[in-house]
């Protein structure tokens, strides 16, 4: 078997979801070489070669994988793919864009998003918004697998020693073109990836009282996150968005204040480790999955947590 | 321009799912079912493009048994023009959807595909992006924004960390996000009228796609259920509570 992962990054730093990745894969078995696409990206590679269990690293350098466009990436991924028997990544947005392609390209199924992996053919994957688990098995040659990162345990981002070929096949983006991003700045750490999300729903009741929710996460070192009625509700931007339509997050510790728990959201951050609820409905389904639940204004308790963190 | 949305016919997003005791499915017996939400936000799209004078036609495609024809006329009843039912005893997987699909476009040759991202019962979310590297057509995928202009579709598209605007030169596909409209209700004499709009029967034999097994389900579980937690009555109990029993780190770090 023969393993290839595709990285993600923002052309600088290597993202960490990445790491989840290469978890999975070693779980497969067998070597693991990295494909690290992107423009003036050296520093991604140089982060991957650190990266515990790797063979090799795949480095295609070229202003076309600047924006990681599906139409170009995938060919570059099918050009590559005679050496691999799994061709597998996180499930990032790009990803989501790009592998499908790849696995059409290559005429095989895609096994979307695994949680579990059985045997180098046989994965669990959720379905009905994680409402269940299908044990899934596939008879194609290759394998087109994206991975939810936050059902895997990183592995260790240093003591690797893999090696770096550059890749000099490039392809261009076809009648796609990108034209802008607007992509949000912050301070704190991305959801993904984070510890510790503190999350607000509808209760939050205003944009403005989002403040009292990054107040505390500041403290935390906490990523900031939201239900799909508080971005409905026009409160935060859709990005922060924690949900089966969202981000899928599994941090250590998860905050939710004035969140009800609708299904939708529970399917997004249930995996997480310990559960905080706050909520002044002590009906609230986010009760249920709660392993410590405060009952109260959450107006008075978060600047009281905040005080006292 | 010709617009072709294809929409599935999945679980209502409102019933509870179960798992049949023999653990080979989700139990569909007896179980409303509706129009997936992204492919009726996909048909709400083309509807609007229709009603500012880019589209001129709006076909509505569905493959799977019988009953995908009840969606097929909600579609019509919304404002699609005509339907293609691709007749299959079961839904196939996305690879076949989109080969059949291709045959469809092959013959249509619409300027704009567009679908929902994924169907809310399997999770996909691949048939867009296979429909378009199997056309060769370029791809706006989750898009929040469209707009058609001088032969070229301008597509905002929702990614991690923001939004991300592409230009696709037609014909292309896009796939929708939930923000891309918020789509309306079928009026009474508009759901009478779509009983009599045209419905087309294909088989995949008739499209020469043969349905080929690349995935099988083995077994389908109900996820691990989280233990009933407790509750604190203070701040400072939350606190004491984290630090000592779940033994969490409350503090930001380096």
């Amino acid at each position: 078997m023969s393993i290839l992962l595709i990285a993600e990054h923002d052309n600088n730093k290597l993202n960490p979801v990445t790491l989840s990745a290469v978890t999975a894969a070693r779980q497969i078995g067998g070597e693991i070489t990295i494909l690290v696409a992107g423009s003036s990206c050296q520093s991604v590679a140089n982060d991957a070669v650190k990266v515990m269990g790797l063979s090799k690293v795949l480095l295609a350098d070229s202003a076309v994988y600047e924006k990681g466009l599906a139409e170009s990436l995938s060919a570059l991924i099918v050009e590559l793919a005679a050496d691999y028997s799994h061709i597998m990544a996180a499930a990032s947005s790009t990803i989501k864009d790009t592998m499908p392609r790849v696995a059409a390209l290559l005429d095989v199924g895609q096994l979307t998003e695994i949680v579990g992996v059985e045997s180098d053919d046989t994965f669990k994957r959720p379905i009905y918004a994680g409402n269940a688990i299908a044990t899934v098995h596939s008879h194609d040659v290759v394998k087109v697998i994206t991975v939810r990162a936050s059902a895997f345990d990183k592995v260790e981002a240093e003591g690797g020693n893999a090696s770096i070929d550059v890749v000099n096949v490039v392809f261009d983006m076809g009648r796609s073109r990108f034209v802008s991003e607007a992509l949000l700045k912050s301070d704190r750490p991305e959801l993904a990836v984070a510890n510790t999300v503190i999350s607000g729903g509808r209760g939050m009741g205003s944009a403005e009282s989002f403040n009292l929710l990054e107040k505390v996460a500041d403290k935390l070192g906490a990523a900031v996150g939201a239900s799909r009625a508080a971005v409905d509700a026009g409160f935060v931007s859709n990005d922060l968005q924690v949900g089966q339509t969202g981000k899928i997050v599994a941090p250590e510790l998860y905050i939710a204040v004035g969140i009800s728990g609708a299904i939708q959201h529970l399917a997004g951050m249930k995996e997480s480790k310990v559960i905080v609820a706050i909520n002044k409905d002590e009906e609230a389904p986010i009760f249920q999955v709660a392993d410590y639940g405060l009952v109260g204004d959450l107006f008075e308790i978060l600047p009281e947590l905040e005080a006292k963190l | 321009m010709k617009i072709i949305v294809s929409v599935k016919r999945v679980i209502d997003y409102n019933v509870k799912v179960r798992v049949k005791t023999d653990n080979s499915d989700v139990d569909l017996t007896n179980v409303k079912m509706s129009l997936n939400p992204f492919c009726e936000i996909a048909v709400e799209e083309a509807i609007r493009l229709k009603e500012v004078g880019v589209a001129s036609e709006i076909v509505v495609v569905s493959i799977g048994p019988n009953a995908v024809q009840e969606q097929l006329r909600t579609a019509m009843a919304l404002g699609a023009d005509r339907a293609i039912h691709i007749e299959t005893e079961m839904q196939p997987e996305p690879l076949n959807v989109a080969k059949l699909l291709t045959k469809i476009v092959e013959s249509e040759e619409p300027g704009l595909v567009i679908l929902g991202k994924q169907s809310i019962d399997s999770d996909n979310n691949q048939v867009g992006q296979m429909l378009a590297a199997l056309t060769g057509w370029p791809q706006g995928t989750f898009a929040s924004e469209v707009k058609i202009e001088d032969g070229k579709a301008l597509v905002t598209r929702e990614v991690d960390g923001g939004l991300r605007s592409l230009s696709l030169t037609l014909p292309a596909v896009v796939t929708t996000d939930l923000r891309l409209n918020e789509p309306r209700y079928a009026k009474l004499p508009d759901i009478m009228k779509a009983k009599r709009k045209p419905m087309e029967v294909k088989t995949p034999a008739d499209l020469s796609v043969h349905l080929k097994k690349h995935i099988s389900q083995l077994k389908v579980e109900t996820p691990p259920q989280r233990q009933v937690g407790i509750k604190v009555d203070s701040v400072d109990a939350l606190i004491d509570k984290l630090k000592n029993e779940a033994k969490i780190i409350l503090r930001k770090l380096g």
